[in-house]
């Protein structure tokens, strides 16, 4: 049953091959059963998700389901969930149970999902290795030696061992795409503004996005039809209709023209991840479409551009974490200075601590113009190096991650050799591109993914072409060893 | 690019977080790290370029001001560490 897809777990349920309670079950089994060596998941929601699966089959036996009805999911434990504790992988929001939903949980509410429980992360999405959680790693399922990526790294890793068929994450430098590729799953980052951000807690306004993980560009294009809407409650959400994502799957790519940027094929690239990305893209000169040289010169800048940036959007946006109204408050303390200084440092980890302290001293008096203001004004230099590659291309593609999951510890101390691992995926966030990731391959014994970057509001293409790859090829379907 | 010990002392007044002083030489270590990698956009000419603050250039929307949220204070004070009456409590500021 946890091998079914999204597709056919609708389909099955509409057909009443099984009721929604009985594979909310099986799935609730399999991550008590099995999730202990992967730690993907920071609360199991088992009374919740046997109530809505209830709710779900009387709504099918009634012939009034919405789409996704009855079908189980697991949230990324950055989305609100109301009387559902919401920790963001950190201690300072581990006892922190919120009074709303988000909008994108009331969306996948609406359309009938169940939810399973609320997935581990790096804290507050700050990493690419789920090292950073207060909740211990996340491993990857390919090999628990090895990590699942980050931030969004319980979400992959339960997407890949099977422990529920879809689940939400956010992307603010490659957290849905590194460790989708890293996991062997597939996941797309939207353009900014299509999956609105209330109730989803911030990291870096101005690049966090929300999207979904599933095994297939099939099941992700049901998953986003649920997600992606106009919210008035988040004053960035793009005001445009959203397009059934399922319907132009399967259009031909005859004539689709792919950019294929040189700057992403360059030193640091592992070489069977390379050779991985080159046999992909010849699957799709074989469907027909042409690949076409282009450059993307200031790519070697998105790295520096984005860790002025994050920080600094972190660092505002952080502040409200201070033990007065939610969220761990210290023990004792002495006076008003007091409580918020070691409310946060005791409350926050090391990465968190570290890129407050970054993002305070991008932003402060005398130093705004150089770090900040450079970094912004650089940002629109990378943006317009898509435009322009985008006049030419349909869609631009390239490998996800620079290599295949590595071993826990093995950056070491030095957060810059971590940085570097959103290499290729850091620069769409800075432009506001949707970009999404498809397994294409095994290095090493574990999966290597495809990048495929849209122009803005263009995901139904990229899920077109992800869904026609996967029609010609089987990297998506594998899994790992014993899952 | 280094941070001296002073900076690193301001930066956590600024940022209201209690640094412990064995991790200074650490924190300082790292954050240069950072910053040197940070410096490379020092060499990107953009004299010509405007500031993105939002990735698709868009503006911020306007509403009519009228009431739209009901009172949960109730609600929201459950989760609070500290609360009296309605009210949030933090330790006394003025003797």
């Amino acid at each position: 049953m946890h091998n079914l897809s999204i597709t056919e777990l609708v389909d099955g349920l509409k057909k009443r091959l099984f009721s929604s309670a009985e594979i909310t079950e099986h799935f609730l089994k399999r991550i008590k059963d099995l999730d202990a060596q992967f730690n993907s998941i920071i609360s199991i929601t088992e009374a919740e998700a046997m109530a809505a699966a209830k709710v779900a089959d009387q709504r099918l036996a009634a012939d009034d389901a919405p789409a996704l009805c009855g079908v189980p999911i697991v949230h990324k434990d950055i989305f609100c969930t109301n009387g559902v504790r919401t920790s963001c992988g950190s201690k300072m929001l581990d006892n922190f149970v919120p009074p709303y939903d988000s909008t994108v949980v009331a969306n996948f509410r609406d359309h009938g999902t169940v939810m399973l429980g609320k997935s581990n992360m790096d804290e507050f999405a700050m990493g690419s290795s789920n090292e950073t959680s207060f909740y211990g790693p996340v491993k990857n399922p390919w090999s628990v030696d090895c990590v699942p990526g980050g931030s969004s790294g319980g979400s992959a890793a339960a997407v890949a061992a099977r422990l529920t068929p879809g689940a939400t994450a956010t992307d603010t430098g490659g957290s849905i795409r590194q460790p989708a590729a890293l996991c062997g799953i597939t996941g797309l980052k939207p353009t900014y503004g299509r999956v609105s951000r209330w109730g989803m807690i911030a990291f870096a306004s101005s690049l966090d996005q929300g999207g979904p993980m599933a095994r297939s560009a099939e099941d992700c294009a049901l998953l986003l039809n649920c997600m992606a809407s106009y919210d008035s409650k988040d004053s960035t959400s793009a005001n445009r209709a959203v397009p059934d994502y399922s319907a132009t799957l399967n259009d031909s790519l005859k004539g689709l023209r792919i950019g294929i940027p040189e700057e992403y094929f360059s030193e640091g690239l592992n070489k069977g991840t390379e050779q991985a990305v080159q046999n992909a893209l010849s699957e799709f000169e074989k469907m027909g479409a042409e690949l076409v040289k282009i450059k993307l010169p200031n790519t070697g800048l998105s790295v520096p551009a984005y860790y002025v940036i994050a920080p600094a959007e972190a660092s505002a946006n952080l502040s409200r974490f201070d033990g007065v109204k939610y969220g761990y408050r210290c023990d004792n303390p002495q006076d008003l200075e007091d409580l918020y200084c070691r409310t946060r440092a005791e409350g926050f980890g090391e990465e968190v601590q570290r890129r407050i302290l970054i993002g305070t001293y991008c932003l402060s008096a005398g130093y705004y113009d150089a770090y900040y203001g450079k970094a912004q004004q650089v940002r629109q230099l990378i943006r317009q190096d898509f435009i322009q590659a985008f006049e030419n291309v349909d869609l631009i593609m390239g490998p996800t991650c620079p290599s295949p999951a590595f071993e826990f510890g093995s950056k070491g101390g030095d957060p810059v050799a971590m940085y570097l691992e959103d290499i290729y995926t850091i620069s769409t966030n800075l432009a506001g591109l949707p970009g999404m990731s498809v397994p294409c391959g095994i290095v090493d014994n574990k999966p290597v993914g495809l990048q495929i970057i849209g122009n803005y509001f263009d995901e139904a293409r990229m899920l077109n072409a992800a869904h026609q790859f996967q029609q010609a090829t089987d990297w998506h379907q594998l899994s790992p060893e014993g899952v | 690019m280094s941070i001296e010990k002073q900076a690193i002392d301001n930066l956590a007044t600024l940022a209201r977080i209690a640094v412990d002083e064995n991790k200074v030489e650490e924190i300082s270590q790292r954050l240069s790290s950072v910053l040197e990698l940070v410096d490379q956009l020092q060499a990107a000419d953009t004299s010509e370029l405007e500031n993105l603050d939002h990735p698709l250039q868009g503006t911020q929307r306007l509403r009519e001001d009228k009431v739209t949220e009901t009172d949960q204070r109730e609600a929201f004070q459950t989760i609070a560490p500290d609360t009296e009456e309605g009210l949030y409590l933090v330790p006394k500021v003025i003797d």
